[in-house]
């Protein structure tokens, strides 16, 4: 019988040969991730429903990363925290990266990948609705509700109904003016955020696979913005090269059999695609930045696990180089390991941090900062009726702190572009 | 578990979110306080706009004003029943209000798993489409082993896409419950 990837590894994961779409099967977990805001209620569900004896199924299988309402002065905020370094120290949970120590990462989503807990072929739970990003290693990764989290901390097992496939595919390379933002905000703009609910999102083509890791995690990040249980892209030799780079586990790599049964397959030309962006208040609201070019911005905003990766960095900068801008620009590394690469990481022979510093842009520390507008004091935090271009994922009303300002989202290049001039500009001004 | 529900339905359109469900204004009940926990039903889909609240007409309201349960306790909803923020007040609302089971074309997915694994009510997923086949306050009959939803005020009948693994898990009562009845857990 044909499978899909999506299928195959769920199968793997159940320990049977098949499964289709509907069937609801149990599922064994590799690993189960967890942060500071969904971190204390799932501990304090699995105490109260696992007793005195609560035991954690396989403390190297839990991952920790406080992340979310980190630099701040705020007391319930710096409370959850606390509580994960108690639990962390209590129960011996190595695989905690606290905050202060020079073991804090910074974003979970893009930690997991960086600290060798994507593998290929695995299955990965987290309460974070973004965990389908590990879905670009070719794995199945989504997201929990606290209660199913404190199941499988306690059991390490969690049933999940076998979803049906949708089958994106990108024929031909990215042109310069395109990245994994433009791609993912026009297919949401096709179709709507319920688009994919219950189903698995696999991309696919030149277009997918010619992108570095961290560009086909921008894709599966936002396969929860349509309803997506996962996203995931096959892995292949460039997803080998950076999971042997940061773990000698082992993997196994599979991929959808050629007539496997799809719910859908929608067919892109990458050369015919143009910049886009998600306009307020929805994900889906999508429009070419031609349509809206000269938009006045009061902010700009660089970061989050689905726009501040080191690649997302590498292309703002390309455009920054030498310019100045206009508008108050933010630039939040995902990770601490993100922050790093832009005092290494050079554009003819000036360092990427150089580059946004001369430009004028704010640097903030590695966390998810204002990409969910957090307490007040939280660096590049919306204000008022401010209008703000961001690479993040979501520009639901308030998202990003204040309810009355506006925000659209969009690749890191547009963003760029859109510093210099003050105004939402087509990143092909400047290339 | 009962084998056959029957009562009135409530039927809604598509896309019933978290917050018309349960508004989120309305999350600040303790849950340990009985009477406190009795608003959680007095406000469930007290958000769903009053034109689209009791199909085909609408203007009809779950939970009447100064009650604390509703006369419906099986719910005909369309596609994308739950979606919106992952709230687990939400199908705890619907329970706490007396609906028992939700026949809906599709669900979003962590309100689905919230249901089940929460031990809340009961999403049936339909074969076809029934939010313009059945009218609110139609007697109905679910009958759980058939997977047959019967109307019994026009005869007609519908089938319902079995439950299959999750319906030991509602036999159970709730996730850990079951967990402990199969020696998952202790
Ligand atoms: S960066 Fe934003 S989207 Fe990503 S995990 Fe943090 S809050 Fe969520």
């Amino acid at each position: 019988m044909k499978m899909t990837i999506t299928e195959k590894i769920l199968a793997k994961s159940a320990g049977k040969t098949f499964v289709e779409p509907g069937q609801n099967i149990w599922l064994n977990v590799d690993v189960l991730m967890t942060h500071d805001v969904c971190g204390p209620p799932t501990i304090e569900i699995w105490k109260r429903e696992f007793g005195e004896a609560a035991k954690i199924w396989d403390k190297n299988k839990l991952v920790i990363f406080p992340d979310h309402y980190i630099f701040t002065k705020n007391p319930q905020a710096n409370r959850n925290v606390s509580l994960l370094r108690e639990f962390a120290n209590q129960y011996g949970v190595d695989n905690y990266y606290d905050v202060g120590t020079d073991r804090y990462k910074g974003v979970c989503h893009l930690a997991l990948a960086e600290e060798g807990y994507n593998i290929p072929g695995t299955v990965l739970f987290g309460t974070d609705s973004h965990t389908c990003t590990s879905g670009a290693f070719g794995m199945f990764a989504t997201g929990v509700g606290n209660t199913d989290a404190a199941f499988i901390l306690g059991t390490g097992k969690i049933w999940e109904k076998v979803p049906e496939s949708m089958k994106f595919i990108f024929e031909g390379e990215l042109p310069p003016y395109l990245m994994a933002k433009d791609l993912i905000l026009r297919i949401l703009g096709d179709i709507t955020t319920d688009g994919a609910t219950y189903r698995a999102m696999e991309f696919d083509g030149e277009g997918v696979f010619s992108l570095s890791m961290t560009e086909r995690m921008t894709l599966t990040n936002m396969a929860i913005e349509a309803g997506g249980m996962n996203g995931i892209i096959a892995a292949d030799a460039v997803t080998e090269a950076y999971v042997k780079e940061r773990t000698n586990k082992e993997y196994e790599m599979f991929t959808s059999d050629a007539d496997a049964k799809y719910h859908s397959i929608r067919k892109y030309k990458t050369a015919e695609l143009e910049p886009v962006v998600a306009k307020p208040h929805s994900p889906d609201n999508m429009g070419t930045v031609r349509s809206i070019a000269g938009t006045k911005l009061t902010k700009c905003y660089i970061g989050s696990c689905t726009g501040g990766k080191l690649s997302d960095f590498q292309a703002a900068a390309k455009i920054l180089l030498g310019n100045q801008v206009k508008t108050s620009t933010f630039i939040v590394p995902a990770s601490t390991e993100v922050a790093k690469a832009l005092e290494e990481e050079t554009i003819s022979g000036i360092s990427l941090i150089d580059i946004f510093e001369k430009a004028g842009c704010i640097i903030a520390e590695s966390s998810c900062a204002a990409c969910l507008g957090g307490p007040a004091d939280t660096v590049g935090r919306a204000k008022d009726n401010e209008v703000v271009i961001s690479t993040t994922n979501r520009n639901f009303p308030g998202r990003m702190g204040s309810r009355q300002s506006e925000v659209y989202l969009a690749s890191p290049l547009t963003v760029a572009a859109s510093a210099i001039t003050g105004v939402i500009t087509d990143p092909r001004d400047f290339l | 578990m009962e084998k056959i529900l029957e009562g009135k339905a409530f039927v809604l359109g598509n896309n019933i979110d978290t917050d018309q469900i349960i508004p989120a204004e309305h999350l600040v009940y303790s849950l340990s306080d009985p009477e406190e926990k009795k608003m959680y039903g007095k406000y469930a889909l007290s958000s769903v706009p009053m034109e689209k609240s009791g199909l085909p007409n609408g203007g009809i309201k779950y939970v009447e004003a100064e009650k604390f349960d509703t006369e419906f306790p099986i719910i005909i909803g369309g596609a994308n029943f739950g979606c919106g923020s992952s709230r687990e007040h939400a199908p705890f609302a619907l329970q706490i209000a007396g609906a028992k089971v939700i026949v809906a074309e599709s669900y979003a997915r962590i309100f689905f798993r919230n249901a089940v694994d929460g031990g809340f009510v009961i999403p049936y997923e339909s074969v076809e489409k029934l939010n313009d086949k059945i009218k609110t306050g139609d007697e109905v009959k679910i009958d759980l082993e058939k997977n047959i939803l019967l109307n019994v005020t026009t005869n007609e009948e519908y089938k319902l896409k079995p439950l299959g693994d999750i319906l030991p898990i509602l036999e159970a009562g709730n996730l850990f419950e079951y967990a402990r009845q199969t020696d998952m857990i202790a």
